[in-house]
């Protein structure tokens, strides 16, 4: 295969013979390969960060519907019961799943150290999947959600989804076939295997569910195989992916243990996708699905703790990067808070503890953590890193991205804590028959304020990073031939950063 | 692991085992359902909704009542279901064999509403709390859904369907508030839930 197709004649030509590429050539080379990724990269990372925005603005509704039940209740398009899952939908799949592929197919392209191929696939499958997340957060709005978690898109929405997604995988493996002969990155083991995870899950839970309904005994066991997993083996292997293509780059160094790689993604593979019935225990389903999830829940602590490890040594004695790079920042906070979340998770699976939580605003402040803490953060760090190069133009200004940081970070922070502990009394209360219901609802109201608050961090964090993305864009600012960091090189020790 | 194909089958495998573990088992053995017969009464349990019932059942999902009440009744061991009067046995899967979707639920910001309908049986009760929640349950943050009603002029006689509200949310004087069909239908649906029927694998735990 040729891989050198698309470069100028005189690079294509030394490329072909290894032995001849200077360190000069393969800049040449990854400015070439990141040029051609910048259509595909810009419009699914432009529509993540409007899903983005309306995902907030839609939180925020739903937030302070339950501090204020009296508010905007004339219509039934912005009750309570459609705005929430409309905000789920929209940050799961219009925000959250587009900024994944945007990055996966970045990603994918530098792996493969080959310029992106048949970017009109990529075009055809960000036009489909805005179409069917409009049409999804619309049907929702307007009464036609499904009410099945996670997956509340009307047929006729989560089939455009599919096609897109459909012609996303033809191109992955399209791709994988055209890449350089060599080495595959553990990065790469995650992204082929989310892409291929992920279209079986969808189509298996859509049709089952949706499209030809089985019995309702049945559907609660589809439900949470499918929502678990989007979490486990379509976001986590893309979050994860993200992070080990990113902490080594940008601190020049390697991953540190190759065989904790392979083990992290083996154990992973096997553990994460028996996971899901743990949001069930108690519930009208045999003993034996139960336990296995549990046990498979408990088992996840081999590959967190494997990952966690990986990450940490190749971070180790570095953490002074986390003052100048912005993508490191966000990235370190974002794998930090995997190893919480996942940890968080196999707690709340062991039956003597889920008794207290389940059916509680603490699994609310847990799903924050896993989707939010973890993987949106190494989102806005791969966003931080990839646009000022397939832009071809730096971030205009570092406070934007400072004050970002700071008001998602607090942000997040403080939603995942009152989210706990309100949870926490709230299941305690349910827990106590001699609590009446009204009083355990009580408990969770102060909470359930203070949840608000940080939304409003949040959300302000998220215009400013809009505002920033924009300004990108358009080439605003000055001229700059260093990337932006949160500190100068003349002030920082010891040797420079490259990000 | 420098062999895409290495990969790819793993990655299959690994994910076939849980799909046919938590998929294809739960599709072959918890989906196959049928009535059982009551031999004392001749009832069919679980009994079958009536028309307007399941259109009710359509305006629980689309406007999102799962995301505060469940509609399951667990296990002793299990949280306190059975001693807040919730039900008086722990549900089944073939509770739900006639429900698509099925609304087993993962929130109770609101109470569970397994069988509601035997627990509040007044058709009455039921429009005036969806209606103005908080007044007829005081310290409720339950939305008000005064959007599937109709407030109209009384023209001659007041209509029977007319709902009785207390201030402040009662009509001026020479209006009324009446349900939509939407209403009637969601609170047929909510009568209807009623699980308390004997199935032989769900006897009702000592007390």
């Amino acid at each position: 295969m040729n891989a050198t197709l698309d470069y100028p004649a005189p690079l294509a030509a030394s490329l072909d013979h290894p032995a001849t590429v200077t360190p000069e050539m393969e800049k040449t080379q990854r400015a070439v390969i990141d040029a051609s990724t910048r259509l595909p990269v810009i419009l699914f990372y432009g529509s993540a960060i409007f899903w983005l925005l309306i995902g907030s603005l839609l939180a925020l509704v739903a937030s302070f519907k339950l501090n204020d039940p009296g508010l905007l209740n004339q219509w039934g398009w912005l009750t309570f019961g459609r705005v929430r899952p409309a905000h789920l939908n929209a940050v799961v799949y219009g925000w959250a799943s587009a900024a994944g592929i945007g990055t996966a197919l970045w990603l994918m392209a530098r792996l493969c150290r080959t310029p992106l191929r048949h970017s009109k696939l990529l075009i055809g499958a960000a036009i489909f999947w805005n179409l069917g997340v409009t049409l999804g957060v619309l049907g929702i709005l307007s009464g036609d959600g499904r009410s099945i978690e996670w997956l509340e898109f009307p047929n006729y929405a989560s089939f455009m989804l599919f096609v897109a997604f459909g012609l996303i995988a033809v191109w992955a493996i399209l791709m994988f076939r055209f890449r350089e002969p060599g080495h595959i990155y553990v990065s790469q083991w995650y992204l082929l295997a989310a892409f291929l995870w992920f279209p079986w899950l969808y189509s298996t839970a859509n049709i089952l569910l949706n499209f030809q309904p089985i019995q309702g005994g049945a559907q609660g066991a589809v439900n949470w195989w499918y929502a678990h997993n989007t979490l486990g083996l379509w976001f986590t292997p893309i979050g994860l992916a993200t992070a080990y293509y990113l902490i080594p780059k940008v601190l020049g160094r390697p991953i540190h243990s190759y065989y904790l790689s392979i083990l992290g993604f083996w154990s992973l593979a096997l553990f994460y996708s028996w996971n899901g019935m743990h949001h069930l225990i108690g519930g009208p389903f045999p003993a034996w699905l139960i336990s296995a999830s549990v046990v498979a829940s408990v088992m996840m602590f081999i590959p967190v703790i494997t990952t966690a490890i990986n990450h940490h040594m190749t971070v180790a004695g570095n953490f002074e990067a986390l003052k100048w790079s912005p993508t490191l920042r966000f990235t370190v906070f974002g794998a930090m808070c995997y190893t919480l979340a996942s940890l968080q998770g196999i707690s709340m699976a062991i039956p003597s503890l889920n008794v207290v939580t389940h059916f509680t605003h603490y699994t609310v402040g847990h799903a924050h953590l896993g989707l939010y803490a973890f993987f949106t953060m190494i989102m806005f760090g791969a966003m931080y890193y990839i646009l000022p190069r397939v832009v071809g133009w730096e971030w205009p200004s570092a406070r934007l991205i400072r004050w970002h940081f700071w008001l998602v970070a607090i942000g997040i922070g403080m939603m995942v804590v009152v989210l706990s502990l309100g949870g926490l009394l709230q299941g305690l209360a349910l827990l106590d028959p001699e609590i009446t219901f009204m009083a355990t609802l009580d408990y969770t109201k102060p909470w359930l304020f203070l949840r608000s608050i940080s939304g409003l961090l949040l959300t302000a964090g998220h215009i400013i990073f809009a505002v920033s993305f924009t300004l990108l864009l358009l080439k605003v600012g000055a001229t700059r031939s260093e990337p932006t960091l949160f500190m100068s090189e003349q002030d920082r020790q010891p040797e420079p950063i490259r990000a | 692991m420098n062999r895409m194909t290495v990969i790819v089958i793993g990655v299959f495998l690994t994910f076939l085992s849980s799909w046919l573990g938590l998929v294809a088992y739960p599709y072959f053995n918890l989906a196959r359902y049928t009535p059982v017969v009551d031999e004392e009464t001749g009832e069919i349990n679980p009994p079958a909704l009536s028309g307007l019932a399941e259109r009710g059942q359509q305006i629980y999902a689309s406007s999102g009542c799962i995301y505060c009440h469940s509609q399951q009744v667990r296990q002793v061991g299990y949280g306190s279901d059975l001693e807040r009067g919730w039900g008086s046995r722990p549900t089944v899967a073939r509770d739900y064999m006639r429900e698509s979707p099925v609304f087993l639920g993962t929130m109770r910001t609101g109470p569970d509403l397994t069988n509601i309908g035997a627990r509040q049986p007044s058709e009455m009760w039921h429009h005036q709390h969806l209606y103005q929640p908080a007044v007829v349950s005081p310290g409720s943050i339950m939305p008000s859904f005064r959007y599937l009603y109709a407030t109209r002029k009384i023209e001659g006689q007041p209509s029977a369907e007319a709902i009785v509200l207390l201030p402040p949310d009662n009509p001026p004087e020479g209006f009324e508030v009446v349900p939509t069909q939407e209403a009637e239908a969601l609170i047929a649906y909510l009568l209807s839930l009623n699980r308390n029927y004997p199935l032989p694998e769900a006897p009702e735990p000592p007390q």
